[in-house]
């Protein structure tokens, strides 16, 4: 109660110094100052975003809706660009190698993210355990992947992935059990959706490690105390505590998943199963570069980017929904 | 007066010796709750730890002892793998290291800079215009790389950067993701009550920018350039995108390319998986040396 006074005597004290205050105009010269600083301060950050991000946007739609001219010529005329409005998307929409690889995506996604996020939550409740052993050494280990580049952990999975030199299918094969081919058929996405994990699992788990770090730890030893059980903790006390973290690395998975390019790229130069136009991103960067069709890429990325940020909003927009239920 | 009594009793559970925290069961050596998770993390420990430890073996064969020795038993070939490695393209490896670091260190160092100026002044002032550079700065994280990276690749070779170290370095100097967490990190370690003593105190903002504000955000800063650092030596679209030129190459474009040619060339494996394992030295080494000094505390704070 005391406590309650003193903050409404302190709150009443500054409401009188504010009335000694000079009066308004006096203060916005000050003001003004402050804005020019902090534009100041953010000036180089602003340039290389404009130059970097803004106007390789407005270029890139401006691209999109251009296209070669027809019959000015013949296939060996000079190429002639002219303004062909929503052409370019028309075209994007009609190609079944948008949809196959559209759906190589989906289906790879959905696989990946519930995976990833599964295993990093289950590594962060395992690590915040009290009575588990070889904790820093485990942590490490998981965290490790994290510094060894996507490229790399493909070349490193795909020698893997060759029976003839793989210790994975060497012990398997030694205990009688054939494993399939991850490079041969549909097993490739499993071959991908491996290496990502292998790659991305670390990260996460640290995230949501940390966040757990943070949870009220009396509400665990009351829990305890109260005979609950390590299990029905991390269900009901920590499980809810990360919800909100965990949801926002599942939107950057998300985001990473849908940008899929190299650990495919490397991998495809070990297997026939993954072709040029497996991935969205693997068929823009075909578009552009190997056909040399870059209205029609700068078409399809920006279908991509409008695609990620609708699907990035909607799991913000659920993330919001879910914390309002925590908080509640 | 119900709300002082569970004060009181919190309090006094709080205050409770730390037997509590370990049932009695856990004081008798290893139980069976202790070895089921204990397992998981160790065969996890395994799986993660099982590539690293595979190509550090590997690269130690030949090609033929590859295909015919056990996985991990030591070859006989490490410094012929090493010398050719290095005497490979007429002895770029070196350079495409070098490459590497030059846009990782450059790169990071300068994000990190710019990161710091705009992440403060977002934190600190108020502005005009100031919702609108953050919803900007979302939408520059929330874009897919590639939709960037081809239409950068074209305003660069038109004004004639395609091709140069600037090609890679310039957009790695600026990370939106960057430039939010040292927003965040601003917000959480720079209170505004100092700012606003040392302006009572006739400091100018530049002068407490650089020796209130910076200062309380280094530790902040270390973990963005970190996470830069690795970003940016992973990086793999960019690089490929914007240069031809193998001289100036990162090792992950290098590698790539040097696996791509594998297939004519078998030799080419061992040089890979040679190349491979010292590709991943220094950002190992990197992750387990300064793992300590990172405040992911306050980057999974930013997430919530």
């Amino acid at each position: 109660m005391s406590a309650l006074l003193q903050e409404s005597e302190r709150a009443g004290g500054e409401a009188t110094r504010t009335v000694v205050l000079p009066p308004k105009r006096a203060r916005k010269p000050h003001l003004q100052r402050h804005t020019l600083f902090a534009y100041g301060l953010m000036a180089p950050a602003l340039v290389m975003f404009v130059v970097v991000f803004i106007i390789p946007i407005i270029y890139s739609g401006w691209l999109s809706m251009r296209g070669r001219g027809e019959s000015s010529g013949g296939a060996f005329g000079p190429r002639e660009e002219t303004f062909v409005g929503l052409a370019n998307y028309v075209s994007v929409f009609e190609d079944d190698t948008f949809w196959v690889s559209l759906g190589n995506l989906g289906i790879y996604s959905a696989i990946m993210v519930p995976l990833l996020m599964g295993t990093s939550i289950l590594f962060a409740l395992l690590l915040d355990l009290p009575r588990a052993k070889a904790k820093s050494f485990s942590r490490t280990a998981i965290f490790l992947p994290y510094g060894v580049p996507s490229v790399i952990a493909a070349l490193m999975w795909g020698f893997l992935y060759v029976p003839d030199i793989s210790p994975v299918y060497q012990l398997a094969s030694g205990l009688g059990v054939e494993l399939p081919n991850l490079l041969s058929g549909d097993w490739v996405y499993v071959g991908i959706i491996n290496v990502v994990l292998w790659g991305g699992i670390g990260f996460n788990t640290v995230i949501i490690y940390t966040a757990l770090q943070s949870l009220d730890r009396s509400q665990i030893d009351a829990a305890r105390i109260d005979g609950c059980g390590e299990g029905r903790i991390a269900w009901y006390i920590k499980l809810p505590h990360v919800v909100p973290a965990t949801i926002v690395t599942g939107l950057f998975s998300v985001i990473g998943a849908l940008q899929i390019y190299s650990e495919p790229a490397m991998l495809s130069t070990l297997t026939n199963a993954i072709d040029s136009t497996f991935f969205p991103l693997m068929r823009v960067y075909r578009d552009a570069f190997a056909h040399d069709d870059l209205n029609s890429a700068a078409a399809a990325s920006i279908v991509l980017a409008i695609g990620t940020v609708l699907l990035s909003l909607l799991v913000l927009g659920g993330r919001q929904l879910v914390t309002r239920k925590v908080t509640r | 007066m119900t709300a002082v009594e569970t004060r009181q009793k919190r309090a006094k559970k709080e205050n409770q010796p730390p037997a509590y925290d370990r049932p009695a069961g856990a004081r008798r050596g290893i139980s069976i709750t202790a070895i089921l998770p204990t397992t998981v993390l160790l065969l996890a420990a395994v799986y993660f730890l099982l590539p690293v430890v595979w190509v550090f073996f590997s690269a130690t064969k030949s090609s033929a002892e590859l295909f015919t020795t056990p996985s991990f038993t030591f070859g006989t070939a490490l410094w012929d793998n090493i010398v050719e490695l290095f005497a490979y393209e007429n002895g770029s490896f070196a350079k495409w290291l070098g490459n590497s670091f030059l846009y990782s260190i450059v790169g990071a160092l300068a994000s990190t800079l710019f990161s710091a100026g705009a992440g403060y002044a977002l934190a600190m002032y108020e502005f005009r215009g100031k919702r609108a550079i953050m919803v900007g700065l979302l939408g520059g994280v929330l874009l897919p790389t590639i939709t960037l990276a081809i239409p950068q690749y074209l305003l660069f070779a038109q004004i004639g950067l395609a091709n140069t170290y600037w090609a890679v370095l310039i957009p790695t100097m600026i990370t939106p993701f960057g430039i939010y967490l040292a927003y965040v990190f601003a917000r959480a370690s720079v209170p505004v009550e100092l700012l606003e003593a040392a302006r009572v105190d006739g400091s100018s903002e530049w002068r407490t920018f650089r020796s209130v504000g910076l200062p309380l955000l280094f530790p902040g800063l270390v973990t963005i350039f970190l996470l830069q650092f690795i970003g940016a030596w992973n990086n793999f679209l960019l690089p490929y995108i914007m240069l031809t030129k193998t001289d100036l190459f990162p090792i992950t474009v290098a590698m790539y390319m040097m696996l791509n040619r594998g297939g004519s060339e078998p030799i080419l494996y061992t040089l890979a998986i040679a190349g491979a394992a010292i590709a991943i030295i220094p950002v190992v080494a990197f992750v387990l040396v300064l793992q300590r000094y990172w405040r992911l505390d306050l980057v999974s704070g930013s997430l919530k």
